[in-house]
This record gives C-alpha cells, sequence and structure tokens, in this order.
C-alpha cells in the first residue's frame, strides 16, 4: 500500500469526520444529562493532553537528536505541578468554579477588581504568545504531508493545504466551541473530541516507539545499546538550564491559555484533580516513554541532513510501514489540531469577553448591559470572529515564518512569554496585598523584557540594531544588563525575576482599590468560604442554620412559625422543613423584607453555599447598608433636634418660672413701698384726729404725713414712667441740645442738695442729639442719689465731660462707694441698698435712669473705681456744623 | 392722761418695757409715740445687726419688730430670739410685704403675733398689752 498525497486527504478527511462526529455525539449526550463518564476524571486526563502538542509529538525526538535528556524538563515541570503542588492546582480550579472563570485573563482580572486593562494586558500577551504557536502547529501538518507528497507536490500548495487546515478548524471550533453561552463555558463536543485525539496520538507515538524498538533494533537490549552508542545520551545541560526550563515548563502548564481551559474552565468536578494528579504525569511519562530510542535510531540510520523533528514520521516511511506512518501522522494531525481548537477557544473568549464586548458595549453607550437575547447573539457573533481573526494570524504568522525557526525553539519562546503571568496570578492567590497596579507593572516588565530578548530575536534575526541598541551594549538582547550565557535561561530568569520583583515592589508601593480588597479574599481565603461541600441545596443541617439566622432577623417568634409552617407544606410535621429551592426563594422573600433584597439573597446564599455571592451582589448589600444608615442617621437627626427641643423648653420653663419669682418679687416690693408710707400716714392721722396731741408735735406729724404722701405720689410716678418706658409705648424726643443747658437745668431742679458741685462748664459746651426732660432727669436721679448716699463729711459732686467719639459724662462723689457686691444690682428695680434704707426713697431711679438712656442711644453704667460712686453716662455726638 | 376717744384699759398702767425695732425713723416716731402715751416705756432700735444685742439690753416685755430690716431681717431676729436666754419673749412682728408665705415663715419660727401694715393703732396697742399679760 502506497500513501498518494490524495489517499492522504482523504483519510485526514475522514478523521476529521470522525472527530465531527465524536464531539457531536458527546454534546447531545450531555445535553440529555447523560454520558456522565464524559464529565468523569478520564476523560478530563485526557482533556489535559493537549499540553502535548505537534512540538511534543515530532518535537521532542529532534529535541533528543540534538540536545540528549534536555527535552524531559518539558514534562519534568507540568509532572511537578501535578504531583507537588496539586494544592495549587485545586485552590486555582476552587476559585475558578467560585467565581465562574472564564480564562486565565478573566481571573487575573477578576482578582485585581475586575480590572479592565489588565485582562486586556494578559489576553495580548496571550495572543502574542500563543499567536507563533498556533503557526508551529499549522507548520507541523503541512511538514508532515510534505514528507508524503514531496514527491508529487511543490511548497506553494502546502501553503494551500495549512489554509485549508486553519479554515477547517477555525469551522470545527466555531461549530462546537460557540455553539452556547451557559453551561459555566464548557465544550463537552470539544472535550470529548480532543479526548479521543489524546488517545490517538498516545497510540501512535507508542505503536511507532514499540516498532523502533522491537522491530529495528530487536529489543531493549541491543535499543540501549544503541542509545549508548549514539549522542543522544549525553549529559549536555548545565543544572541551572535544567531547573530554568522546568520551572518554564511547569508555569506553562498553568498559564497556557489552553491549559488553563482545560484544567480550570472545562473541569466539572474539583475531585478529578486528584485522578490527574497521577494519571496526567503517568500519560506525559508513556509519551517520552520512546522518544530516546527513535531518536537514536534515528540518527543511526537516517540519513544526514534529514529533520530529526520528522523522524516519528519518515523511520517507520523509509522502513516501508507505511501504515505505521498513517498512524504517526494521525497522532501529529492529533497534536495539532486538538491545540489549535483548544487554544483558538480559550483566545477567542478572551479576544471577545475583554476587548470586543467593551468596545461593542462601549459604542452602544449601554454600559454593563444585563445578558439579554440580543447581547447573548453579540458576544457569540464576537466569539466566532474571535476565532476567525485568531487562526488568520496563525496562519498569516506561519506564511511570513514558516520553516525559518526549530519548532522547539518557537514552543520554549512561547512558555516564556505565557509564563510572565505566573507571578501575578500565583501571588494573587495568596496574599491579599497584591495590587492590580503591581500586577500590571510586574507583566508588562517581564514581557517587554521577554519580547526583547526572546521574541524579537526570533522574528527579526537579522536586525543589527538587537545586539546593542542606539550603542549600548548592556540593552542589547542577547547580553541585556550584561547578563551572559544561556540566551533561554538568562532570559526567562531576567524577565521572570524583574517581573516578580517589580510586581511586589508596586504593590507594596500601591493602595488596592476597593474592588480589589472586596475580591482580594475571595481568591486568598477561598478554602474557607467555599469549605462545604457544594452543589447541595438541600438536607436539615442547612435548614436549623437558616432558621437560626432567620430568628436573628424575624424574631423567634415569627421565624419558628414560617419554618413549620413550611414544613407542614412538606407534609413533615413536627421537623424541619426540607430546603429546597422552593423554601430558599420564600424565606428569601421574606428576609428582603426586613434586610433589603440583595442582603437577603447574600445571606441565604452564604448559608446554603448553592451560589456564590458576586461582586454586584455585595456592592447591592453595601447600597441597602447606605440607606439604612441614611435613615438611621435621619433618625438620629430627629432625635438630637427633639432632644434640643426639649432642652430650650426646659430652658424656656426655667426662664419663665424665673420671670414669675421676678413679678412675685416685684409686686413684694411694691407692697411694701406703698404700705411703709402709707403705715405712717395713718398712724399720724389716727393719732392728730385726738385732741391731746402737744402743738408742737401736731405740726411736725402733720409734716410727716405731707412727706410721705409725696412719698408716694413720686413712688407711684415712678411706677408709672418706669412702665411706660419698659413697654416702649413713648417715643423720646430727639432734639439737638446743648449738654451745659440741660446740667444746669437737672441741678437747679435737684434744689438745695448740700452737695459742692466741681463743673468744667467749656467741657460742657457740647451739643448731643437728646430728649432734653428725659436727659435732666438721669443727671437729677444721679444728683439727687448723691446727695442722698454720699457719706462724705463734705460730700462734694464732680461731672466731668469727655468729648470723643461719643460724648462721655463722668457723675462722681467723694463717698465711699459701693459694695462690689452690690454693683451689679443697682440698676435692678427696688435695688435699695441697706445703707439708703434711711432716706425713705424706693430705688426705681437707676432702673428709669438705664431704660431712658437706652433709649436715647446711649449708656450709663457704674464705673469701678479706688474712691468715691462714678456714673458714666454716654451719648452720641451730634456733628459741629449740625449744632447750630 | 386720759384717753377719752380710745377705749382701753385707761389707768391701769401696764408694766415693763417695749423694744420697737424698725427701720423706717417716720413709722417709729408714730408707733413711740402711741406706745408711750398707752403707758409703755419705749425704746427704738433701727439696726438689724445690733438687734440682738438691744434685745438683752433693754430686756422689754414685748419686742415689736419690723421683717424688713437693714443688716439682719426680722426672720433671723426672730430666730435669735429663740435661741437665747429667753426664748419665750413675746414678739410681735410687722411686715409691710403681705405675703402669706412670710406669715407662715414667722409662724413657723414661733412669733407670737403678726401683723401686716398699715394697721390702726388700736389694733396695735391692742396686741402689744395682750402679749404682755401673761
Amino acid at each position: 500500500m502506497t500513501l498518494t498525497f490524495n489517499l492522504l486527504v482523504a483519510i485526514c478527511l475522514g478523521y476529521v469526520a470522525f472527530l465531527f462526529a465524536v464531539a457531536f455525539a458527546g454534546e447531545r449526550q450531555s445535553a440529555r444529562g447523560r454520558g456522565g463518564w464524559l464529565r468523569g476524571p478520564t476523560v478530563y486526563t485526557l482533556s489535559l493532553s493537549i499540553y502535548c502538542t505537534a512540538w511534543t509529538f515530532y518535537g521532542a525526538v529532534g529535541y533528543a537528536a540534538r540536545s540528549g535528556l534536555e527535552f524531559m524538563t518539558i514534562y519534568l515541570g507540568p509532572t511537578i505541578v501535578f504531583v507537588g503542588w496539586w494544592w495549587f492546582l485545586r485552590k486555582l480550579v476552587r476559585i475558578g468554579r467560585a467565581e465562574r472563570v472564564t480564562s486565565i485573563a478573566d481571573i487575573v482580572s477578576s482578582r485585581y477588581g475586575k480590572s479592565t486593562s489588565l485582562a486586556v494586558i494578559v489576553t495580548l500577551l496571550a495572543v502574542v504568545g500563543t499567536t507563533p504557536y498556533i503557526a508551529l502547529q499549522l507548520q507541523s501538518i503541512t511538514l508532515a504531508f510534505g514528507v508524503f507528497a514531496a514527491p508529487e507536490t511543490g511548497g506553494a500548495d502546502l501553503d494551500g493545504l495549512a489554509l485549508w487546515c486553519a479554515v477547517g478548524l477555525a469551522v470545527f471550533t466555531i461549530l462546537f466551541g460557540t455553539r452556547r453561552l451557559d453551561m459555566g463555558e464548557r465544550h463537552e463536543g470539544i472535550v470529548s473530541a480532543i479526548a479521543v485525539e489524546a488517545v490517538v496520538k498516545l497510540v501512535a507515538l507508542l505503536s511507532v516507539g514499540a516498532f523502533v524498538v522491537w522491530g529495528l533494533n530487536d529489543g531493549i537490549g541491543p535499543t540501549r545499546a544503541a542509545i549508548a552508542a549514539g549522542p543522544v545520551a549525553d549529559w549536555t545541560a548545565t543544572p541551572g538550564r535544567w531547573a530554568g526550563l522546568i520551572l518554564v515548563s511547569g508555569a506553562a502548564v498553568i498559564c497556557l491559555p489552553r491549559m488553563f481551559q482545560v484544567l480550570v474552565v472545562e473541569n466539572s468536578d474539583e475531585r478529578h484533580l486528584v485522578t490527574a494528579s497521577w494519571a496526567f504525569p503517568a500519560y506525559l511519562m508513556a509519551m517520552c516513554l520512546f522518544v530516546v530510542p527513535i531518536a537514536a535510531t534515528g540518527l543511526a540510520r537516517m540519513p544526514d541532513g534529514a529533520n530529526p523533528d520528522l523522524f516519528v514520521l519518515t523511520l517507520p516511511l523509509a522502513e516501508g510501514q507505511d501504515g505505521l506512518a498513517l498512524l504517526a501522522f494521525l497522532g501529529g494531525f492529533s497534536s495539532a489540531t486538538s491545540m489549535v481548537i483548544v487554544a483558538s477557544v480559550a483566545l477567542a473568549t478572551m479576544l471577545s469577553n475583554h476587548v470586543v464586548m467593551p468596545v461593542w458595549l462601549a459604542w452602544q453607550g449601554q454600559g454593563r448591559a444585563s445578558i439579554s437575547g440580543d447581547v447573548r447573539a453579540v458576544v457569540l457573533r464576537a466569539r466566532r470572529i474571535s476565532i476567525l481573526v485568531v487562526l488568520a494570524m496563525g496562519y498569516l504568522y506561519f506564511l511570513t515564518t514558516g520553516g525559518t525557526a526549530a519548532l522547539a525553539s518557537i514552543g520554549l519562546i512561547s512558555f516564556v512569554g505565557i509564563a510572565q503571568v505566573l507571578p501575578t496570578l500565583a501571588f494573587g492567590l495568596f496574599w491579599t496585598g497584591a495590587t492590580r497596579l503591581g500586577a500590571a507593572a510586574g507583566i508588562l516588565t517581564g514581557f517587554a523584557i521577554w519580547g526583547w530578548t526572546m521574541l524579537l530575536p526570533v522574528l527579526l534575526p537579522d536586525a543589527g540594531f538587537l545586539a546593542a541598541p542606539f550603542g549600548i551594549g548592556w540593552l542589547g538582547s542577547f547580553s541585556l544588563f550584561g547578563m551572559t550565557g544561556d540566551p533561554l535561561v538568562t532570559a526567562a530568569i531576567l524577565s521572570l525575576g524583574l517581573n516578580t520583583f517589580v510586581f511586589c515592589l508596586v504593590s507594596l508601593a500601591t493602595q488596592p482599590t476597593p474592588m480589589e480588597r472586596l475580591q482580594a479574599p475571595r481568591f486568598v481565603h477561598v478554602f474557607d468560604r467555599t469549605a462545604r461541600p457544594r452543589g447541595h441545596r438541600g438536607g436539615t443541617v442547612q435548614a436549623d442554620e437558616l432558621l437560626i439566622m432567620a430568628q436573628r432577623i424575624l424574631g423567634a417568634r415569627e421565624a419558628q412559625d414560617f419554618f413549620f409552617a413550611e414544613a407542614r407544606r412538606q407534609g413533615r410535621a413536627r421537623d424541619l422543613p426540607e430546603t429546597t429551592p422552593d423554601l430558599l426563594d420564600r424565606l428569601e422573600r421574606r428576609l428582603a423584607g426586613s434586610v433589603g433584597a440583595a442582603t437577603a439573597h447574600a445571606m441565604v446564599s452564604g448559608i446554603t453555599g448553592g451560589t456564590a455571592v458576586s461582586v454586584e451582589d455585595l456592592l447591592a448589600v453595601a447600597d441597602e447598608t447606605a440607606q439604612i444608615m441614611e435613615y438611621s442617621a435621619r433618625l438620629e437627626a430627629q432625635s438630637v433636634e427633639l432632644t434640643r427641643t426639649t432642652r430650650e423648653l426646659r430652658e424656656a420653663n426655667r426662664k419663665l418660672t424665673a420671670l414669675g419669682r421676678q413679678k412675685d418679687a416685684f409686686l413684694s416690693q411694691v407692697s411694701h413701698e406703698l404700705r411703709t408710707p402709707m403705715t405712717s400716714i395713718r398712724a399720724f392721722s389716727e393719732i392728730l384726729r385726738e385732741e391731746d396731741v402737744p402743738e408742737a408735735d401736731r405740726a411736725r406729724y402733720a409734716g410727716i404725713i405731707l412727706e410721705e404722701s409725696r412719698r408716694l405720689t413720686r413712688l407711684l410716678d415712678d411706677l408709672l414712667d418706669l412702665a411706660v418706658l419698659e413697654s416702649g409705648q413713648v417715643e423720646l424726643e430727639r432734639v439737638t441740645v446743648s449738654l451745659r443747658d440741660v446740667i444746669d437745668r437737672a441741678l437747679v431742679a435737684s434744689g438745695e442738695t448740700g452737695l459742692r458741685i466741681e463743673r468744667d462748664r467749656d467741657a460742657e459746651a457740647v451739643d448731643v442729639e437728646a430728649d432734653p426732660d428725659r436727659l435732666a432727669q438721669v443727671f437729677i436721679n444721679l444728683v439727687t442719689n448723691a446727695a442722698r448716699y454720699c457719706d462724705a463729711d463734705r460730700p462734694a459732686l464732680r461731672i466731668r465731660v469727655d468729648v470723643a467719639e461719643t460724648v462721655t459724662i463722668d457723675v462722681s462723689d467723694n463717698g465711699g462707694g459701693i459694695d462690689p457686691e452690690a454693683r451689679d444690682l443697682i440698676f435692678e428695680k427696688f435695688a435699695r441698698l441697706d445703707r439708703g434704707a434711711a432716706t425713705g426713697r424706693a430705688g426705681l431711679g437707676l432702673a428709669i435712669c438705664r431704660e431712658v438712656m437706652a433709649r436715647l442711644g446711649g449708656s450709663i453704667e457704674y464705673v469701678a473705681a479706688s474712691r468715691g460712686t462714678t456714673f458714666r453716662v454716654r451719648l452720641p455726638r451730634v456733628a459741629a456744623g449740625a449744632a447750630a | 392722761m386720759t384717753h377719752a376717744t380710745e377705749p382701753g384699759p385707761a389707768g391701769t398702767r401696764p408694766p415693763g418695757r417695749v423694744l420697737l425695732i424698725e427701720d423706717e425713723p417716720n413709722i417709729a416716731t408714730a408707733l413711740g409715740f402711741i406706745l408711750r402715751r398707752d403707758g409703755w416705756r419705749v425704746s427704738t432700735h433701727s439696726d438689724g445687726a445690733t438687734a440682738l444685742d438691744a434685745v438683752a439690753r433693754h430686756a422689754p416685755a414685748v419686742v415689736v419688730l419690723d421683717v424688713m430690716l437693714p443688716g439682719l431681717s426680722g426672720f433671723d431676729i426672730l430666730s435669735g430670739i429663740r435661741a437665747s436666754p429667753r426664748p419665750d419673749l413675746p414678739v410681735l412682728m410687722l411686715t409691710a410685704k403681705g405675703q402669706a408665705k412670710d406669715r407662715a415663715r414667722a409662724e413657723a419660727l414661733g412669733v407670737n403675733r403678726f401683723m401686716t401694715k398699715p394697721f390702726s393703732n388700736r389694733e396695735l396697742l391692742d396686741a402689744v398689752r395682750a402679749l404682755a399679760e401673761p
């Protein structure tokens, strides 16, 4: 049997048709709720095998032929991650499921406060890192075709073949990758197809290996001898290079978009990791079991110049084993197609979610539109276009650089590039202090160094500026910062090291945004939050927790009534109800009445653990809390207002009481002042009515009666005067008068006082605006007070006038002054001081003076002085011109 | 001296002295006049602060005491008398304020008679005479 090109194409088409059938069947099984094995650990582990692409299928042999056992590092990294780091993967998968993560860009963005810019950065990094890798797969397919078709066709047709491959893959991916949006981004059809392909490629490689060992070398012993004779077994790698390559491949198995897709997004049960942790390393070991024998035998048997990357294919062909070669070809084809399919699904998800949709939504001006039917169609269209774009870029990359670089080197470059996400991802899972800015700075730093030292030298191998840009040698791609040595390891260590360093530094220097503060603990403490077994919204254990919570909110009685009513409804009298979704909905509605819908949902979800509480939920809770706080602030304000009003009322009451007491005191004073003269008048009147009073006494007593009558009259006048002044019923006159004239009048009216008066008549020659009678009344009061109370041996009164802004008149006597404690009282009504009791004059004078002065726009006050009593009267001055 | 117009115990001279504590000079004059004419020996005192000394010095049969006094109020003096060696000395209090609470206060302090100004001379003389009789 000879393999013609057309036969090969036909077989390929048949194989692809078979894969379509498998994918279709898988999807139907899943849609009908059957096919549990599709979601089992075996299929999960097999789907992980997309780690082994055409690069590993063909390239590993070439790698071994060129560099000996170093190719093992590519398998050791993932093995360590799966065996030793499975706690890390478990956390990753737990978070991925709890947060409904759709891609690696999504998980990074979500961890760092749903940062759009971070998602875009990671998406671009993934596209840049993956595009050459897709090109690599297309190249491997064309190379493989070339091996069969070389005698018949030219190279140009091979390019056309790559195009048809790309188109076919796009159709398959669009068909099975973008059929639906729901089901948490899982693609059972694709997963079942790549599981089949995983089996095919393993069987193919094992078959070729077995043929080489037992068909060509007559068993294990001779094979070992052949290996020992060749260069394959040579230990050429340094420990540093080994460690570097293991690190890079370990990072890649986590960060590669397609690996993240099958590892986290397509995972249907966290427990599958337990199986995968041993089964996947075992698969990898099986894949590399015969790599060394094939390489050694190929090197020994194939002519010089044969491409060692194609030994898997060419060895059986050279030995006339066309069937085996066909199997090997299908194995390589499977490796390439499964990688391209999953990678383009993953990239398309990232591109559409983080680049196309935000742009479309902004363009539509809808902001955060909910997923309505319309938007759903747009998302699907965006996905499909993204898949076409990804595959077109891969094809274009293949066209422009096809055949220029060794397969293995592109694979490793891609690994290092995508590994730049690892520091951000890993720290984000374990360190709440990691910030969005730190993540962006770290990734961009690593990305830049990777691009400069690894990607550009491959893309532009002849560009002179790479060696020493701007003539600066230490910036050169191959000796950045003066580091020379193994270029790959140097570049990997530099990019990842500086990436991590910058990431930590910026994270420590910046503050996380509130959204990041919300998100970080959800990732770092994911196990605390989701410790309860998931997916079971049932059981009475949760029912009593729900009851406890409900009691806190609704009150014990109401909550119990609700639960027992629910239990009766379920026919479970005298027991707690089953926590059916129905019950949960009703409970949620009931609680919502008390705490708001968002809070109620978060609380019920928190206890049942059925669905994750999203950030939107939390923000809604915050909104409700804010409303409650505002309400309580209003209540508090009202309460403060009430307290203030109460205080004011109490104060007003106190004033009223004080006023009442003052009124009593005033009436009591008036009574005293009226009754006292009345007493004298009545007593003497009764005495005079009798005839036996001596004539001298009679005259004296009549005088007393007259004096007391006048006193009574004066008192009544003063009382009425003060009442009128205080009530404001009279308008005082305002005329311009000479102060000297007023004082003259007052002194005349005061009569003979026995006081020696000292005046400065010149200084008194000033015009004031006042009611002359009232102003004179003030001075009369002051003069008569001085006459009454001055206790000096030779009483004197000095009147001093000072003209400044206001006119100040000081009226001072040379007596003993007023006791300090009495000074505050003298202007009060009836503030007759003890000392003046004998003078028989009620204390209304100064009270009237104060009222008069206030109404004239001036004032009167007592001036404390070392000797004597001084009253100071102030009056507004009249301008000199107005006096004339 | 006869008091034709005044009813009263003419001829029967009441013994003893009346101490008149009053700061209004005209009232003191009037009361002094009618009490002397009624046969009493009268001492007048106008300062509250030294009134208790005057009580001790004059050893009166009756004290006529004004409430409003400079220095020490009539209530204070009354308390002082009730705490003195002669706690049962009859005291007639006079007030011009006419407030019920003053009367209550005075009675609580043990006043013998409380009168509000103005009053008739006869009323006062009867009151003093009544207080002086055992």
